[in-house]
């Protein structure tokens, strides 16, 4: 065969290959967690301007020496961050203290997304390049991490959190 | 008694789709009589016996089409009787249907929920196979058999899904009180006529793609082939484009947020075949015209339909997370996988096999109108495979490693902008240049005007704003650029005896530059605020200075609202009111806003009433986007391009084919 003639047979392959991503994704129960590289690691050091008019910034320092924190990278832009407001105003409310990290976001933006699902969030961190989000080992948005009071990354958790992970965040708040 | 009715023309129509195929590939199947010169030498020559079952055939072919278009259409209409009469006997309309809703949301919600949806998308696409069968002359008969047979193809897997996997017209017993209502957020004038629009596309590029199929079976892609494929592009390209500046204005002013454009998944699935037709478009005409781009034209083709499956798929399986909400069920979604699969696999099979026997077409000059038009092409196929990336990564992620994620616009707006922009060069110089060979020196002489027009944008603009980001400045030049020679190909020539689609191309094209002068401008110019207002208090946007007068109480047919009302001033000009409105449905129980919007020549007073704070403050949303409305009516003025080409197509095919006709006679 030629190769013009194997070229000609390539958008059918990039199509079966699509095709059973969407089979393997209509054949599988609803969200599962894997372990992250960097649990067990210390946070990375950063320090983020305040993401919108209103609330502090966030540097890795104040995640270390206050006890254990909820870290949730989320996005004015960000869907799925819509669906999980609710989870973390509620935990917010049971006071689980939650610090935020807004990727590539406006301050009117987040300010907008704020006014609209409420805020859970203690300080709220800009990062505009995606830098920091990198460091933690997060590829997109929504993802969550607990961090114990030395600044040691104890969870993570990708995409939005809902209910069912209340007893693994639960337990990683507690560890010592 | 009337959903039987329906039921029973809608396996009446099933069958007559069976039959449609059953004959195509009876007739295919036969040998080809020697008549036949277009699909090679035969290598047998059937009795006259033969001959004569197989023109039998091929008579019937054309009727069996047209009837199965008449009873689908009385399914669908049998349907649409049922939601008007609000007959709550039947679980489809109990569901989506109830009796405080107007009129025109009654009728509307025919296809405003999944059953519906898909019995209309049936019933378009056996209209579509009929016209086909009682329009098409041109084409070789062999290939209109086997186009019909494909068209039979497709539909047969929306007959199988209707039928076995969601019957909209079973029963409910008993029946209930009422009907549960549509979602109110669909409850809108203008989302009740925005989804037939969009099936009328994808309906348009199945049609497209079955005469690619019947092109690819009988080996026949040639000029002929193109000329009768090019008005239901043309036709499905117009309406995909309404659909989606439609359904952008839609969001704009519906959803509340202040944006146009979203990259949601749900947008993304109507943007994605627009750009696959958009790149068919322009390619068919090379075909039509020089003969060139035969296997990419027939891949366009396939893959513009497969976009419209795509989408379809995505939006009605639930695979990923939208802002526009629609009623899922993984079960389908596995029926319309096994669809997808079947069509689009079996179409890039049948490509990678029959596509090396198809004879290379003329060939041409890098720099000339086809090099410009297959540069076009492939930046279009770029941004297509940049936001199918970007819609599908969420999905991809998910499936690899369970995660739920968003790209979002920071990763559409930074890779397809600078592509689209790209784009925007080889639009303005590709209709200057000449078909097989241009001189590079003429080119750039013609596009000296254009150039010098773009720079001075540019750099008024930077002056005047200088804090402007790049693609927004870039944005306003081109655009500026763009109008200019969008218009050039009419210098020169008598304007009363330019052809319609040269007037259609040239309206097209100036209507993408004015939608992105909108699309920079918004970027570049909007003014927000986010206030919590006090009764009396005024609050100042860009040139208005806006008071909250008063917040009271109101009702409507099925649902209670907060109207606000505020008055508007701009410099010394008289006040007027505007009456953004907070609303509560209750069946289902929804909350909405609707925005309250002021049009103006320069733009768009967008405001929006929020909730109502612990101290009594009201929360406003307020935006001043300058010359936004230019990004819809750029929208329109492409649509409106696409029907003068379309007309100007039709009577320039009509008058060749009288010709013919007159010639052969005489």
């Amino acid at each position: 065969m030629n190769r013009q003639a194997t070229l000609f047979w390539l958008p059918l392959a990039i199509f079966i290959g699509l095709a059973t991503s969407f089979l393997l994704r209509l054949h599988r129960p609803e969200s599962s967690n894997i372990e992250s590289r960097l649990i067990g690691a210390t946070v990375p050091d950063f320090a983020l301007p305040a993401a919108t008019a209103g609330v502090q910034g966030l540097s890795s320092a104040d995640l270390k020496g206050q006890g254990p924190h909820l870290v949730n990278f989320f996005a004015s832009w960000c869907v799925p961050c819509v669906s999980e407001a609710p989870v973390l105003k509620r935990m917010a409310a049971d006071g689980i203290p939650i610090v935020g990290i807004a990727i590539r976001d406006r301050p009117e933006a987040v300010a907008t997304f704020l006014g609209r699902f409420g805020n859970p969030y203690q300080r709220i961190g800009s990062d505009q390049q995606a830098r920091i989000q990198i460091d933690f080992g997060s590829s997109g948005v929504p993802e969550t991490f607990v961090v114990d009071g030395k600044g040691v990354i104890r969870l993570q958790i990708i995409g939005p959190i809902g209910s069912q992970h209340m007893p693994d965040i639960r337990a990683a708040l507690a560890a010592k | 008694m009337i959903a039987e009715a329906g039921l029973a023309v809608l396996w009446i129509g099933a069958a007559l789709c069976v039959l449609q195929l059953a004959l195509s590939v009876a007739s295919l199947r036969a040998p080809v009589p020697a008549a036949s010169i277009d699909t090679g030498p035969a290598l047998w020559t059937p009795s006259t016996k033969q001959a004569d079952e197989i023109a039998a055939l091929n008579r019937l072919i054309r009727p069996v089409a047209v009837a199965q278009a008449v009873a689908t259409g009385i399914a669908f209409a049998l349907l649409i009787t049922l939601f008007v009469q609000v007959d709550l006997s039947v679980l489809l309309v109990a569901e989506n249907d109830h009796s405080a809703k107007p009129l025109l949301y009654r009728f509307a919600g025919t296809w405003g929920n999944h059953e519906g949806s898909m019995l209309m998308w049936v019933a378009i696409l056996a209209v579509a196979g009929a016209a086909v069968a009682l329009l098409e002359r041109r084409l070789a008969e062999r290939t209109l058999i086997a186009t019909l047979g494909g068209q039979a193809t497709i539909g047969l897997g929306f007959y199988a899904f209707l039928l076995f996997a969601s019957n909209p017209f079973a029963r409910l017993d008993p029946a209930p009180l009422d009907g549960q209502g549509l979602n109110p957020l669909l409850q809108d004038p203008g989302l009740a006529f925005h989804p037939p629009t969009l099936y009328l596309g994808y309906v348009g590029l199945s049609v497209a793609f079955s005469f690619a199929i019947g092109a690819l079976v009988t080996r026949d892609v040639g000029p002929a082939f193109a000329r009768a494929m090019r008005p239901w592009v043309l036709g499905a390209w117009i309406f995909l484009t309404l659909g989606i500046t439609a359904g952008s204005y839609w969001a704009y002013y519906e959803l509340g947020w202040g944006g146009w454009w979203f990259w949601d998944p749900v947008e993304n699935a109507s943007l994605m075949p627009w750009l696959a037709a958009t790149a068919l478009l322009h390619s068919v005409t090379v075909l039509a015209t020089r003969d060139g781009l035969r296997a990419w034209t027939v891949m366009l083709a396939v893959v513009a339909f497969s976009m419209s499956m795509i989408g379809t798929f995505l939006v009605r399986s639930g695979v990923l997370t939208s802002v526009h909400a629609f009623a899922v069920d993984p079960k389908r979604g596995m029926f319309l996988l096994a669809l997808l699969a079947l069509y689009i696999g079996g179409a890039l099979a049948l490509f990678a096999l029959r596509v090396g026997t198809v004879r290379e077409g003329s060939r041409f000059d890098l720099v000339s109108r086809e090099g410009a038009l297959v540069v076009n092409n492939l930046l279009l196929s770029v941004i297509l495979g940049i936001v199918l990336v970007g819609t599908l990564y969420p999905l991809i992620a998910e499936s690899l490693t369970g995660a739920k994620l968003s790209v979002g616009p920071p990763y559409f707006n930074a890779t397809a902008g600078p592509i689209a922009l790209g784009m925007m060069i080889i639009l303005a110089a590709g209709p200057l240049m000449r078909w097989r060979r241009e001189d590079g020196v003429r080119l750039l002489r013609k596009l000296v005007a254009p150039g010098a027009v773009a720079l001075v944008t540019g750099i008024a603009v930077k002056i005047a704003a200088p804090t402007i980001a790049i693609l927004p400045l870039l944005g306003l030049a081109f655009a500026a650029g763009v109008g200019v020679a969008s218009v050039m190909p009419l210098f020169g020539r008598n304007l009363l005896r330019t052809p319609l689609f040269t007037w259609g191309m040239v309206i097209a094209h100036l209507g993408i530059a004015v939608s992105l002068a909108g699309m920079a401008s918004e970027r570049a110019f909007t003014k927000e605020t986010l206030v919590a207002a006090a009764i009396g208090e005024t609050v100042h946007v860009g040139p208005y200075a806006v008071t909250l007068a008063n917040v009271e109480p109101g009702f409507g047919p099925n649902w209670t609202s907060l109207d606000a009302t505020l008055r508007i001033v701009r410099g010394n000009e008289d006040s007027f009111e505007l009456k953004p409105q907070a609303r509560a449905y209750w069946a289902p129980p929804t909350e909405t806003s609707e925005t309250a919007i002021a049009t103006v020549l320069d733009g768009q007073l967008y405001t929006v009433l929020g909730r109502q704070a612990e101290n009594g403050r009201w929360q406003l949303r307020l935006w001043w986007k300058p010359l936004v409305t230019l990004i819809w009516a750029g929208g329109a003025l492409v649509a409106f391009g696409g029907v003068l080409t379309l007309l100007g197509r039709i009577r320039r095919e009509g008058r060749a084919a009288r010709r013919q006709r007159s010639g052969f006679w005489g």
